[in-house]
């Protein structure tokens, strides 16, 4: 075979390859929008996660503006410490109140955030202290049950 | 009494012969690396390695990719629609191919339509002493042979997967949108939503990329080291496909414990 046909082969090999590397990162892993913004981070405290986990988004109004990137338990008071990254051009309040909520019925778990009425905003290591925990299935069945009992 | 002593003998021998194949593969692995300074000095002999190896194995990739594709859409289509969720549907192929089909099934296809034709054609190099006749002439035969293969092994298996999960999910896509109705929105928007650049899509070429080293390095190995007879290269040849094709499932499953333990 000719050695140009062959160079010319090889480049086309090559360039589709690539081509659908960046495919796959763009169209399908969608990386053009998921952009290393500049983000601040803050905590809350739970007393019950429930199924939230790592890199579950934070949204507020539906929108996504962060991601949780920590969990961790405090030994002190028992509580969940989640940390998350909110994204910079989002600033919330300092009395913003954070839930966690279910996508759907059965869907994934993420935070919620509710921005309040105060003029200060959370600043990067901020704390939110308004939370509100998960529903957890198994005591909101116990719960119904007991009130029933009890009529 | 002879019997008593043959078995554990045989035994013995034959753990002795793997862990000596082993260490010389090992060794070999070593060389191939020294002696690819070669390759940088005359990147037209990975070149033409890559048009053999590469460009040659693209329709294979192609149409196996498109075809499994189809299926995955098919049968993930009609198990989540008894879940009525049927527009998951492109988030089921996408994820499935790009972290464990795309990799492993290209990586089988290299092996049985790449390997085998470098095995064998280094195996009969060596019957015919094509291979001798070079160290007669001072050119080192891993640099001049086993090194451009090898490492256009290591460049072609990467780009052919990456050309495999495209053209599954352009199947998945087809029987999805086309054939099933699901809503092509929906259809990309899920998928966008699920795969993670890093987690999945990341992970997937790294596999791909120690599935290269793999395979077409039992490739190179079992054709240099075959016995320079028809039917030692025949037998070499044989053992480069199921060497390669355990090594494949055994490293993904090694690769995806690491990669993907749900956190």
């Amino acid at each position: 075979m000719n050695r140009t046909v062959m160079d010319i082969w090889v480049g086309i090999f090559v360039a589709i390859g690539i081509g659908a590397t960046v495919f796959v990162a763009l169209r399908v892993a969608n990386l053009a929008s998921s952009t290393s913004e500049a983000t601040y981070q803050v905590t809350a405290e739970f007393s019950n996660i429930g199924g939230l986990k790592v890199r579950a988004p934070v949204k507020s109004a539906g929108v996504v503006v962060g991601r949780v990137t920590d969990i961790t338990l405090d030994t002190q008071k028992y509580v969940a410490m989640v940390s998350m990254n909110l994204e910079q051009r989002y600033p919330f309040s300092q009395d913003t109140s954070a839930s966690i909520l279910t996508s759907g019925l059965l869907g994934e778990q993420y935070v919620g955030l509710e921005s309040g009425a105060e003029s200060e905003n959370l600043t990067d290591g901020g704390k939110i202290t308004l939370t509100s925990s998960a529903l957890v299935l198994e005591s909101l069945i116990s719960e119904f049950l007991l009130d029933k009992a009890s009529e | 009494m002879r019997a008593i002593i043959r078995i554990p003998a045989s035994i013995g021998h034959y753990v002795n012969d793997r862990l000596w194949r082993l260490g010389y593969a090992s060794r070999f692995l070593f060389i191939i690396l020294i002696q690819s300074g070669t390759c940088l000095i005359r990147p037209r002999l990975v070149l033409r390695e890559t048009y053999f190896i590469g460009v040659q194995s693209l329709i294979i990739i192609l149409v196996s990719g498109m075809f499994v594709g189809l299926v995955l859409g098919l049968q993930m289509y009609d198990t989540l629609e008894r879940f009525g969720s049927g527009e998951g549907v492109g988030t089921v192929v996408a994820l499935a191919l790009v972290r464990e089909l795309g990799p492993v099934l290209s990586a089988l296809l290299f092996a049985s339509r790449a390997g085998t034709a470098v095995t064998a054609e280094i195996g009969l190099m060596k019957t015919t002493e094509q291979l001798s006749a070079m160290e007669m002439m001072a050119i080192e035969p891993v640099a001049r042979v086993i090194a451009p293969r090898f490492w256009a092994g290591i460049i072609s298996l990467p780009l052919l997967t990456s050309m495999f999960n495209v053209m599954g999910i352009f199947g998945g896509y087809l029987v999805g949108v086309k054939l099933l109705g699901v809503d092509e929105g929906i259809f990309w928007s899920q998928m966008q939503a699920t795969v993670d650049f890093r987690e999945d899509v990341l992970n997937g070429i790294i596999k791909s990329v120690v599935f290269a080293v793999a395979v077409i390095m039992i490739a190179v190995f079992e054709g240099y080291n075959s016995p320079p007879t028809a039917e030692g290269v025949s037998a070499a040849t044989t053992r480069a496909v199921v060497t390669s094709s355990l090594a494949i499932l055994a490293l993904d499953f090694v690769l995806t414990a690491f990669m993907f333990r749900g956190i």
